[in-house]
């Protein structure tokens, strides 16, 4: 059906126990991609369909229970080119349910809209001319047919939403809403019984559509966001090689290794999960845990935690119990304390709603009491107070705030900046003071080459060859360079992997070498060299490796100090390595060797001393401040804890997200507020009317109408426009 | 004035199968992948004959 790539199994008779797994891929960006993945996946035995989903980047499998791990199906789609990992269910379940409830209503507000619109219409402009009395009643009863349903299906959420702001003795903006909605269903309800043409209907169902087409445009945005946030998660996580009580290896899949499985990890990978280790020595790269960048020495019976890098040959680790992850357990304590102290931010448009809702009941008791003092029956009193309350119903001001955030998370998202919390824009809005990491997060957390320009380019291509099969970070660094500076590289094969010391070939001339310093022959006069070369004629040459800035760090510090921030270091490596960035960033505030409780009193100082905090970070020990600042950033290479704290995630390996970020969140701001000014400009201009008793049901609409699309218009400016941080 | 009378039932019935239609289509899940339904329209052939419904 509807082109989706299924086949038929022999002998399936429909009694099958199918199971859908569901993956993300990466790199699928066309239609010729969604084919290749689904066909690849069908190839496979046990797989009865399988659809991709280009917008989400996710296929799904529909297979038989058991019968296929989900590892065969990622391998099938890597060998036709697929970059695949499988996504957990928690990722997933949320995802679909709010979005289609709310399209749901939202297609039957339109409908019951056009359609009271359709009736209303013909009775305005009939007005005075031959419609009898009969038929403009039988026109407010066929509208009062389509809109009681309507609006009571369609108004749930706000009215649920309202419910509950006032049984904990809230206010929030959909206390108003719901309010004149019910009043103007209500009163047009009574008109229509004495035949009057004070009939709201339209009004009612209208400013429902739009609001209705706000909320579900914010709900989707950022259900897109956080499903390309799991997407990255599931990404990262990658697999695991296990190896079985038989001797037998297996590929797994991060998520399903448990407790007391041995995990065989090569050079170059990151450990799958904490645990200890059972064999193997060397170095692991733990800078994504604590921040230092000097990798530690481990040996059998250390504790590794998941997500470090093995730097040495292969190693054999048992994985551990979650409870004995002490670091882990508490880091999430920490977390835990952390988003308590934040508290519960009252967002932009209920603080509007907070001043708004007691004005605008002010404003109707006043009209009501004003009619009656002045004579008039209490029916007409009523009838002009109502009407206050609908003209005064916040259509504009409750879709002012949403209607920039769509248009300000797509702009952001289009840049890879994946904003996931749904008040993350208003509160990086406020933000004056920006706390970075060191490690990961104003570097690219990878080594790279330092002294590139020191070294003969050819020597460079025999080294970077003899690299290019391995897995080794430093190795990678090394390929990295050679192709940065254009140098072409022959892969060479009978390269041998010397666990601990690098990688061997034996050439009609020699041994080349590539890898430890001292191994190499490079001995006492390595100085800063971390990695060495040696050539089958014997000449050695250093290669120096460290962890550099981002390449726009400098830029984007700069332009952040010039914008009025305040710019810190908070980082757990070395003083020397912290002193030695922030005098390159020229931030002077730089604290070294902080431990995560550390990282947290800092924040509540700055706090204390009244800024509003942006955390950007990424290890592991970053994730409790992350949750304890005002607003916090980390980057997609972040542990995975990190991440789903921070507020929002951005890819790639330039530092100027984080500038973007800030520059659309005030951007926003400033468009919040002067669509709250265009809402008010309207209520102002209507409101005397109302009181007045002027305010008729075809002025209603256009009021309304008007200014939700005024609102709406104003937002979209962001789409386009230039943003700057100022 | 007689035409009223089946003129807007016969407009509301019309909306009310838009709805209906609406309703049906987003059960089905063709709002699901927006981007990718519209790469499929361009694909010619069909690899097997359809046999099981992709969609949830």
């Amino acid at each position: 059906m509807d082109g989706a790539v299924t086949k038929m199994s022999a002998g399936d008779d429909g009694g099958l126990v199918l199971a859908t797994t569901t993956l993300a891929v990466a790199n699928m960006h066309c239609g010729g991609c969604m084919r290749k993945a689904e066909m690849a996946l069908c190839a496979i035995p046990g797989v009865v369909g399988a659809r991709a989903h280009l917008s989400a980047k996710r296929v799904s499998a529909m297979h038989r229970v058991g019968e296929v791990p989900a590892t065969q199906l990622i391998e099938a789609l890597e060998r036709v080119g697929f970059v695949a990992a499988e996504l957990t269910a928690a990722s997933l379940n949320k995802r679909d349910a709010a979005d289609q409830d709310l399209l749901r209503r939202l297609g039957v507000a339109g409908f019951a809209a056009a359609n009271i619109m359709l009736l209303s219409v013909s009775v305005w402009s009939s007005r005075g001319a031959d419609m009898s009395p009969s038929i403009q009643s039988m026109f407010h009863w066929l509208s009062a047919l389509i809109a009681l349903p309507a609006i009571a299906y369609a108004g749930v959420p706000f009215f649920r939403s309202a419910a509950r702001a006032l049984a904990l003795r809230r206010v929030n903006m959909d206390v108003p809403i719901s309010l004149g909605v019910t009043l103007a269903t209500l009163m047009s309800v009574y008109q229509s019984v004495r035949g009057t043409q004070h009939v709201y209907f339209d009004a009612a169902i209208t400013l429902l559509f739009f609001l209705l087409l706000g909320r579900f445009l914010d709900q989707r945005m950022r259900v897109r966001a956080a499903g390309a946030a799991a997407n990255l998660l599931g990404l990262a996580a990658g697999s695991a090689t296990v190896i079985r009580d038989s001797g037998a290896l297996e590929r797994l899949s991060a998520s399903a290794v448990g407790p007391g499985m041995r995990i065989l990890t090569a050079a170059g990978e990151r450990f799958a999960a904490d645990g200890r280790l059972l064999q193997g020595t060397g170095d692991v790269d733990q800078s994504l845990i604590t921040g230092e960048g000097t990798p530690r020495g481990v040996a059998p019976g250390d504790f590794v935690y998941a997500g470090t890098i093995n730097l040495s040959g292969p190693m054999i680790l048992e994985a551990a119990t979650t409870t004995e992850g002490t670091l882990l357990a508490e880091i999430a304590r920490l977390m835990a304390t952390a988003e308590q102290a934040r508290g519960r931010y009252v967002r932009l448009a209920d603080r509007a709603a907070r001043l708004y809702a007691p004005l605008v009941h002010a404003l109707g008791l006043m009209t009501f009491i004003g009619w009656l003092s002045s004579g008039q029956g209490w029916e007409g009193a009523l009838t002009a107070a109502i009407a206050v309350l609908i003209i005064t119903c916040p259509c504009a001001l409750a879709l002012a705030v949403p209607a920039v955030q769509v248009a300000a998370t797509s702009r952001l998202f289009a840049r890879g900046i994946l904003v996931k919390a749904a008040d993350a824009l208003e509160r990086l809005a406020e933000i004056d003071t920006v706390v970075f990491d060191k490690t990961g997060t104003l570097t690219l957390g990878r080594p790279s080459l330092v002294n590139a320009p020191a070294v003969d380019p050819a020597t460079l291509v025999a080294a970077a060859s003899l690299a290019a099969g391995s897995r080794h970070p430093y190795a990678r660094a090394l390929v990295r360079a050679a192709q940065g500076l254009d140098l072409p590289i022959q892969p060479v094969i009978g390269v041998e992997e010397i666990a601990g010391f690098g990688l061997e070939r034996q050439t009609a001339s020699g041994r080349e070498r590539l890898g430890a310093p001292v191994w190499c022959g490079l001995g006492a006069k390595s100085g800063t060299s971390t990695l060495a070369y040696r050539a089958a004629d014997g000449a050695v040459t250093g290669f120096t490796l460290a962890d550099q800035l981002r390449p726009d760090a400098a830029e984007t510090t700069r332009a952040l100090k010039a914008a009025g921030l305040g710019l810190e270091i908070l980082s757990g490596d070395r003083p020397s390595a912290v002193a030695s960035i922030g005098e390159a960033l020229q931030v002077d505030a730089c604290s070294a060797q902080l431990l995560p409780t550390q990282k947290i009193a800092r924040l509540r100082e700055l706090k204390g001393a009244g800024h509003k905090v942006l955390m950007v970070g990424d290890g592991l020990n970053d994730a409790p401040a992350l949750a304890a600042a005002h607003a916090s950033l980390s980057p997609a290479s972040a542990a995975d804890i990190s991440q789903t704290a921070a507020d929002a995630v951005f890819q790639g390996d330039a530092l100027s997200p984080v500038l973007e970020t800030l520059a659309v969140a005030r951007a926003a701001h400033r468009l919040a507020l002067q669509n709250f000014a265009i809402a008010l400009g309207y209520n102002l201009l209507f409101v005397p009317l109302a009181m007045a008793g002027h305010v008729t049901p075809l002025l209603a609409a256009i009021a309304m109408s008007c200014s939700s699309l005024a609102v709406t218009a104003n937002a979209l400016r962001l789409r386009t426009c230039k943003v700057t941080l100022t | 004035m007689t035409a009223l009378a089946w003129l807007i039932p016969c407009a509301l019935l019309l909306g009310l199968a838009g709805l209906g239609a609406f309703l049906w289509s987003l059960h089905s899940g063709q709002f699901d992948d927006l981007e990718g339904a519209g790469w499929r329209i361009l694909e010619d052939e069909d690899a097997e004959p359809p046999q099981q419904a992709g969609h949830r």
